[in-house]
């Protein structure tokens, strides 16, 4: 089952590579791994989206909570959240009146760049289920595809 | 983070600093090795008389003593080892001592700052390599930070579940100067050792320890480490329950008290093995459920309720499933379920008829041997030593058949008596793990068992010996073979002994000899006794016994991997 665990970390060197390498060396998957500033300067928030039975997502959060720069570990998909993710695609210019992307543009989530070359850039940022749903609308013209990762906050 | 600034105004260089920090810490020795990276500090090192510094042959050595440093007292193990290489040679002792959570701080030298990640001479990303075994790391890229980082380097490794530390410092940050202050005290926001153990866990598993038919105590290293053996004897005694110890946890309960049932799990005894499968209530203190204990998983004790005490919440669920988790420190977790039982008078129903059948069991008899000619049996040697030292010994091991046999045989009455490597396996262990034990212990017998395969993995820290002077007693149980290795050949590869047997041995009499040591051979039976006791009586020197041992000998019982409890090969 899909999960995603917000982890608040010292802003050290090396953070970043003690969470990636966790994951990792226990074999624990990884879908997506953002990391960026929090409130708090001197501290890193990550937010790693996972995959995994209970025993294993137990593990996971233990497994993180033990690292020494770790502050705080939290489940955040086993309650209230919101979540989020940010995509762009890249399409020819002229697949911008694509019957498929017309049905999409009314979503207010939808925004399309003009870019240089004959290409577009599409940005769409929305849940991870209609995230999915709109590159699947895209993938037979997109050029270029790239996902930020989920970000989430318990609500 | 609370500082005294004794010295006003006046500043000292990184390695005066680094020195200064050591005797602030009390540490009074260091095994290192040096090297272009580490000089400043060596030139410090040498210039004062309140750390002594350990010279190894090389660093793999210096790390396994400093772990039978830690093992074997009560203060951290320290290592100093220049960059590159001296890093690199370090990493299986760093990796043994995260295996079986041992204290201790390994320091690194480092190329300039300004030379990092550009492939300098000697460097290599040493905090890049040790991360995955380490407790944690760090590296100085300030002189400024010196202090704290070492004071909270000491901290994380002596406290919670212990391990090992490793500190990285450029050589620059040694020569570069600032003001002195030891901080006398730590706070990290992100590690907090000191667990609240909850009410309801002592409670719930009070009731389960009151009202269950078959228990057995599973103790483990965690027992040592949180110097808890006295507790957890009380409280096994108070309840007269069966106790079986994990290797690393030998020593924490008396190994010749009726109540203990001996070792557990591939090569433990049959009653704890059977008690572990049969029983109803399940209590492990301070150990991990790791695969050697448990054999296959969805059969290992199919009808216990699981009380699992560990500091470490990782430990816990990991492998099996804690019906009742008690996290915490485990002497607090003891004395908090004795207060529970034992202060209120509670009693235990009667387990008799549990007793009856663990010494059913018992009777099997399951470590037994036939000395029965003038060949040496490998077990006879390790019985006799226990014999001749009257079970006070300090025993390092290194791993393989001689580990097992001296497990199984030697019955330590003491916890941090028996010194050897349980999680990463490490051949070449023994010997410099000795000599740090005979370093915190200067008046005891030390013994380290081994065989002819791991002792040539360290063999040169014979020379380290020599120069210290450390009166160890090496037992070698020779029997021409990688004994486990030949053992599993024999039961799993249909006696393919692929690379098991060791040809073109040294002579170890000579070779003891030539390292300024005592070298015995011992070929008969009749003999193992009294050179035993022979070198026990130099002692102010080193000997090399050499028992030349039975070549097929197996360590029985055993239980093959992925198969349950109650299957084992007894013979």
């Amino acid at each position: 089952m899909r999960h995603i665990i917000s982890v608040l970390l010292e802003n050290e060197s090396g953070a970043l590579s003690r969470v990636a390498g966790l994951f990792s060396a226990r074999s624990f998957n990884i879908e997506s791994l953002s990391v960026a500033p929090s409130e708090d300067l001197t501290a890193s928030r990550m937010t790693i989206v996972t995959s995994g039975n209970d025993a294993v997502i137990e593990q996971i959060v233990k497994q993180l909570d033990k690292l020494v720069d770790v502050i705080e570990v939290s489940e955040i998909t086993s309650s209230d959240h919101i979540e989020r993710e940010i995509v762009f695609v890249k399409i020819k210019d002229s697949d911008t009146e694509n019957e498929n992307l017309k049905s999409l543009k009314t979503n207010e989530f939808l925004k399309i760049h003009k870019a240089e070359n004959g290409h577009a850039i599409i940005e769409c940022v929305d849940s991870p289920e209609n995230v999915n749903e709109f590159i699947n609308t895209v993938k037979d013209i997109a050029i270029k595809i790239i996902r930020s990762g989920a970000v989430g906050i318990g609500s | 983070m609370k500082q005294n600034t004794d010295n006003n105004n006046e500043k000292f260089t990184g390695a005066e600093i680094f020195v200064k920090c050591l005797e602030a810490e009390g540490i009074e020795l260091v095994f290192g090795y040096p090297g272009g990276a580490v000089l400043h500090i060596y030139d410090e090192l040498h210039k004062q008389n309140e750390v002594s510094h350990i010279l190894v042959r090389h660093e793999q050595g210096a790390v396994h003593a400093a772990e039978g440093f830690a093992k074997s007292s009560d203060k951290p193990g320290v290592v100093l080892v220049t960059s590159g290489p001296g890093a690199t040679n370090s990493i299986t002792g760093i990796a043994d001592a995260y295996m079986d959570s041992v204290p201790i701080v390994i320091f690194t030298g480092q190329v300039r700052t300004a030379l990092i990640g550009n492939d300098a001479f000697q460097e290599v990303d040493t905090v890049g390599i040790t991360r995955p075994c380490v407790k944690h790391n760090f590296m100085i890229t300030d002189v400024k930070d010196m202090a704290s980082t070492i004071k909270k380097a000491f901290y994380v490794a002596t406290t919670g579940r212990p391990g090992p530390v490793v500190v990285d410092i450029p050589k620059d940050i040694t020569e570069d100067k600032c003001e002195f202050s030891y901080p006398d005290s730590v706070e990290m926001r992100s590690y907090n050792p000191i667990i609240e153990i909850s009410d309801d866990s002592i409670k719930q598993a009070a009731e389960k320890i009151l009202s269950c038919d078959k228990p057995v105590i599973y103790a483990g290293g965690g027992v040592i480490n949180s110097n808890a053996s006295e507790e957890l004897t009380k409280f096994a005694k108070y309840l007269n329950f069966p106790v079986t110890n994990t290797l690393m946890g030998l020593g924490c309960f008396p190994g010749d008290d009726p109540q203990f049932i001996q070792m557990l799990g591939m090569h433990g005894s049959y009653e704890a093995n059977m008690a572990m499968h049969d029983c109803d209530l399940l209590i492990a203190v301070g150990a991990r459920f790791d695969d050697r204990i448990t054999g296959r998983l969805d059969k290992f004790s199919p009808n216990a309720t699981v009380i699992h005490i560990d500091v470490d919440p990782s430990s816990i669920s990991k492998n099996i499933k804690a019906h009742i988790p008690i996290h915490g420190d485990v002497k607090a977790a003891v004395n908090k379920l004795s207060e529970e039982i034992i202060s209120k008078n509670l009693k235990p129903k009667n387990i008799d008829r549990w007793w009856g059948q663990i010494n059913e069991w018992r009777k099997k008899d399951s470590f037994k041997y036939n000395q029965d000619s003038d060949i040496i049996k490998p077990q006879f040697v390790v019985d006799s030593l226990y014999k001749v030292t009257k079970g006070d010994a300090f025993i390092t091991s290194d791993v393989g058949q001689h580990q097992m046999w001296a497990a199984q045989l030697y019955k330590f009455n003491k916890p941090k008596r028996w010194i050897n490597s349980g999680g990463l396996g490490t051949m070449g262990f023994g010997l410099p793990s000795a000599m740090g034990t005979q370093f915190a212990n200067t008046d005891s017998l030390v013994c380290c068992i081994t065989g002819e395969a791991s002792i040539q993995m360290c063999i040169q820290e014979l020379s380290t010996c020599l120069q210290y002077g450390l009166p160890i007693k090496i037992i070698n149980l020779n029997n021409r073979y990688m004994g486990m290795v030949r053992q599993w050949q024999e039961f799993f590869y249909e006696k393919r002994y692929a690379m098991s047997y060791m040809d073109a041995l040294p002579d170890f009499v000579k070779l003891a000899e030539s390292f300024g040591h005592v070298g015995i051979k011992v070929e008969k039976s009749s003999d193992v006794e009294s050179a035993l006791e022979d070198a026990i009586n130099m002692k102010n020197r080193l000997v090399f016994l050499d028992f030349i041992t039975d070549q097929n000998e197996n360590v029985f019982p055993m239980i093959a991997t992925g198969a349950a409890h109650n299957k084992m090969i007894l013979s």
